[in-house]
């Protein structure tokens, strides 16, 4: 096409998507014309490094999820590795569609201090041209599949508390569910427009709040509500796979940076501050954990520095951009004794939250959010505050309580809401006799690997011979 | 006939081979087991959660041979798998009644050969 048809066609798209929308909301005509108006204007603003660098971020932010499904399913029995990457990559699927068509808006357009409005239904209106409400130099669209690598991820992180026994069918109406009744009121508080914890003050720099305690918290409440997995006294229950959970949590370490640094929304000296912190916290932590576990049990393993890292990096979430280089060493190697603690305390209260999501994300989520009232600083970012040990009084520290306790508070109550019900109607859990044969089999009629499988009914392993052509194994 | 049943460190296996071969024994049964003995298990940490390995792997070698050469094989495979530490495994003579090589359906010493 001539750059004049391009011109051409690029007008006659948008004059396509305003048609749509005046149909759609007749009533918010005048403010999308105003709205049209302002987007014009700041078209001016686009900058293309800040444009790469979200495209880039909102890539390696999506490589976290695959990351995290690797991270997981190297901790089950082999009998459940497909079923839990299903997990993630369910997400992907599931979350991507709803946040096109109802998520962004109930999220990010303007609206009361608990919801977004309608305005975004169906990405109406979110092109090309930056909304300088959220991204004044990146395009809308660009922005919004930001968020939605976000929104993506959460829900999927909750999947490590409910691996080995969630029927797959509630599983995915809960997480579909949970993204729009936890996650978005949520998300819109901390980040939207006109948000009750944005106005409040409290600081969240890439999604401490909203994305890692409310889904650890989440996960351990249906955790409780599921029950413990079923495990004779033979059952092999270690991991089958860690060199795979290693590889995931490399991926997950790679693609924080752009969950961290990306959250800058510009490529600027603020994405590199919350880069270098995010990676020192990441190292402080899995250093500490590998510490730890040497001085308590004479060996540092694989998995402990793994849980360590990614501790770190969620320690670091809600920090990275307001604290200095080592304010993010000190908040790394904290959350280290902080989850590690944690871990524990799932033996003593006998709640199985299979991979520990709420002793990693929760606690140390958590442990992030008030670590931000402790050490930001405004030398770091100027649109922060000073914390605690910064010389800004304990002001901060008790607006990231308040919004620690929102997020606990919305997280129980819309679990609880969605869960329940789900319970009496579907059913949570798959049969024992499921969960004995494994998931995979028995929720998507497959197996992860072609020999035998830990954790299988036979304990050490069917031999691969009863699962031959001619010999189904189950029909 | 009798069967040499050895369950060895799996480390020393070709070591195993190599001493039936210059017996001039080719034909053998291999398989990887698991089991326990006189050597201590090993105790594995998950993210703090113990879990104490007692069956340990082994490597099972199973070679049928004639009532004359029972002795010596069973020699050779004893002096080849030694190495005098706890957890060097142990051999078990297993009288044997029949023998049948399938393709040609030969029965007895002929068909252990």
């Amino acid at each position: 096409m001539s750059p004049k048809q391009v011109a051409q066609s690029a007008r006659s798209d948008h004059r396509r998507r305003f048609a749509r929308t005046s149909l759609w909301f007749a009533a918010f005509l005048v403010s999308s014309c105003g709205s049209a108006f302002a987007q014009a204007v700041s078209g001016a603003n686009l900058d293309t490094g800040d444009t790469a660098w979200l495209l880039t971020s909102s890539s390696l932010v999506l490589l976290m999820t695959p990351g995290l499904a690797m991270f997981y399913a190297g901790m089950v029995r082999s009998k459940n590795v497909l079923n839990t990457m299903m997990h993630s990559f369910t997400a992907i699927a599931l979350i991507s569609v709803l946040w096109a068509v109802c998520g962004y808006s109930l999220a990010f357009a303007p609206g009361s201090a608990v919801l977004g409005g309608l305005q975004w239904l169906g990405l109406a209106g979110v092109g090309p041209e930056p909304n300088p409400t959220y991204s004044a130099t990146v395009p809308h669209a660009v922005f919004m599949v930001y968020q939605m690598m976000f929104a993506i991820i959460t829900p999927a992180l909750i999947s490590g508390a409910i691996a080995d026994r969630m029927k797959f069918s509630s599983y995915v109406i809960f997480i579909g569910a949970w993204s729009l009744i936890v996650y978005v009121p949520l998300a819109h508080m901390v980040w939207g427009d006109g948000g009750l914890l944005r106005n409040l003050g409290a600081l969240d720099f890439a999604g401490g709040t909203v994305v890692h305690i409310s889904s650890g918290v989440s996960a351990l409440v249906l955790a409780l509500l599921l029950g413990r997995r079923n495990k004779s006294f033979m059952e092999d229950m270690r991991p089958h796979n860690l060199p795979m959970t290693i590889t995931g949590t490399g991926l997950l370490w790679f693609g924080w940076f752009g969950f961290n640094a990306g959250s800058a929304i510009g490529s600027n000296g603020l994405a590199g501050s919350a880069f270098v912190a995010t990676h020192l916290a990441a190292a402080a932590a899995a250093l500490t954990w590998m510490a730890i576990e040497w001085v308590k049990y004479r060996r540092p393993t694989a998995l402990g520095l793994a849980t360590g890292a990614v501790a770190g990096l969620v320690a670091v979430t809600p920090a990275a951009g307001f604290v200095t280089p080592l304010a993010a060493l000190v908040i790394g190697a904290m959350v280290s004794f902080v989850s590690f603690a944690a871990l524990r305390m799932k033996e003593r209260f006998r709640y199985d939250d299979a991979l520990d999501v709420f002793g990693v994300h929760g606690v140390g989520g958590a442990w992030g959010a008030l670590a931000t009232g402790l050490f930001a600083s405004v030398s770091v970012n100027e649109a922060g505050a000073n914390g605690l040990l910064m010389g800004g009084g304990a002001g901060l520290l008790v607006r990231q309580l308040a919004g620690v306790g929102v997020a606990v508070a919305l997280a129980v109550a819309g679990t609880l809401l969605i869960a329940l019900p789900l319970k009496a109607v579907l059913g949570l859990r798959v049969p024992s006799a499921d969960e004995e044969a494994g998931l995979d089999l028995t929720q998507h009629g497959e197996a992860g690997y072609a020999g035998p499988s830990t954790g299988s009914a036979n304990g050490a392993g069917a031999p691969d011979i009863l699962a031959s052509p001619d010999q189904p194994a189950k029909e | 006939m009798i069967k040499v049943e050895a369950l060895i460190r799996p480390q020393k296996l070709d070591d195993v081979k190599a001493a039936l071969a210059e017996l001039g024994i080719r034909g053998m049964t291999v398989s990887e087991v698991r089991g326990a003995g006189k050597q201590k298990g090993f105790t594995q940490h998950y993210r703090g959660a113990e879990y104490t390995v007692n069956l340990i792997q082994k490597a099972r070698v199973e070679v049928v041979v004639t009532d004359e050469d029972a002795a010596k094989v069973a020699q050779a495979i004893a002096q080849a798998a030694r190495t005098g530490e706890i957890g060097d495994g142990k051999i078990f003579m297993v009288p044997v009644t029949e023998a049948i090589r399938i393709r040609t359906g030969e029965e007895g010493e002929v068909a252990i050969t």
